[in-house]
């Protein structure tokens, strides 16, 4: 697969996602793996499912790369996300940065993660065993104040 | 007449993956109107509007037949 921002169905190799990213300018390559969690707040998850609208999902993607290359100077970026159904410590996410600095690198992988969590149109179903949700926002993060993303997240 | 594309609850909730509109132009805000009328069972309470594969911040942005439309829940990927 020669895109650098996708969605696949199919189990995500680490080294694709890296290997996207290789430049002989770059002096660190960070990369982030986003795996399925057995518990959460105690709840035992037995399984995920994540749906995804793919079309805007990958430009979303795509963006979070164009911003990182406006924010980090010569940052490559690479993301994959898998949807379907991902049993525990299965990979949902790759993301891959190299820049010509350490600091750099671990800065903008940070940000990619963050941004996937607010602008891309992907969703993830719990499955528990007693029950089954579609997550609408994680705890973990901050909610949008006004529920919904402000302008500031959502422009180019 | 305009189809909206439904994902994850949206789409189990009404058990289709799209919507048919039928309407030539409509803005924003009627067609959620006219959804909350059409399909009662959605909670569209966060939900956000996409128009050709970008959200829609102005309520008042018109739709057109042919225009790709999506309505998507608070997304939680990752």
């Amino acid at each position: 697969m020669s895109k650098h921002f996708y969605i696949t169905k199919e189990p995500l190799d680490v080294n694709v996602v890296v290997e996207k990213v290789v430049h002989p300018h770059a002096g660190a390559i960070n990369t982030f793996i986003g795996t399925v969690r057995e518990l959460t707040n105690e709840r035992r998850t037995l399984f995920l499912e994540y749906d995804a609208y793919i079309p805007m999902a990958e430009k979303k993607l795509a963006q979070i790369g164009s911003e990182i290359n406006s924010r980090w100077n010569e940052a490559r970026v690479a993301i994959g996300h898998r949807i379907g159904r991902l049993d525990i410590s299965d990979i949902a996410v790759v993301i891959a940065v190299s820049t010509p600095h350490r600091a750099d690198s671990y800065e903008a992988s940070r940000y990619a993660i963050e941004r996937i969590k607010e602008i891309v149109p992907i969703w993830k179903k719990e499955h528990w065993e007693d029950g089954e949700k579609w997550i609408g926002d994680q705890l973990e993060k901050t909610e949008y104040p006004s529920g919904k993303p402000g302008k500031e997240n959502l422009d180019d | 007449m305009i189809n909206v594309l439904l994902f994850a609850g949206l789409q189990e909730k009404v058990g289709k993956s799209e919507l048919s509109v039928e309407k030539q132009e409509v803005t924003v805000d009627q067609l959620i109107t006219h959804i909350r009328e059409t399909e009662p069972k959605l909670d569209l309470s966060n939900v956000m509007v996409a128009v050709n594969e970008e959200f829609v911040n102005n309520p008042g942005q018109v739709i057109r037949e042919g225009d790709t439309v999506a309505l998507l829940p608070p997304v939680s990927g990752g």
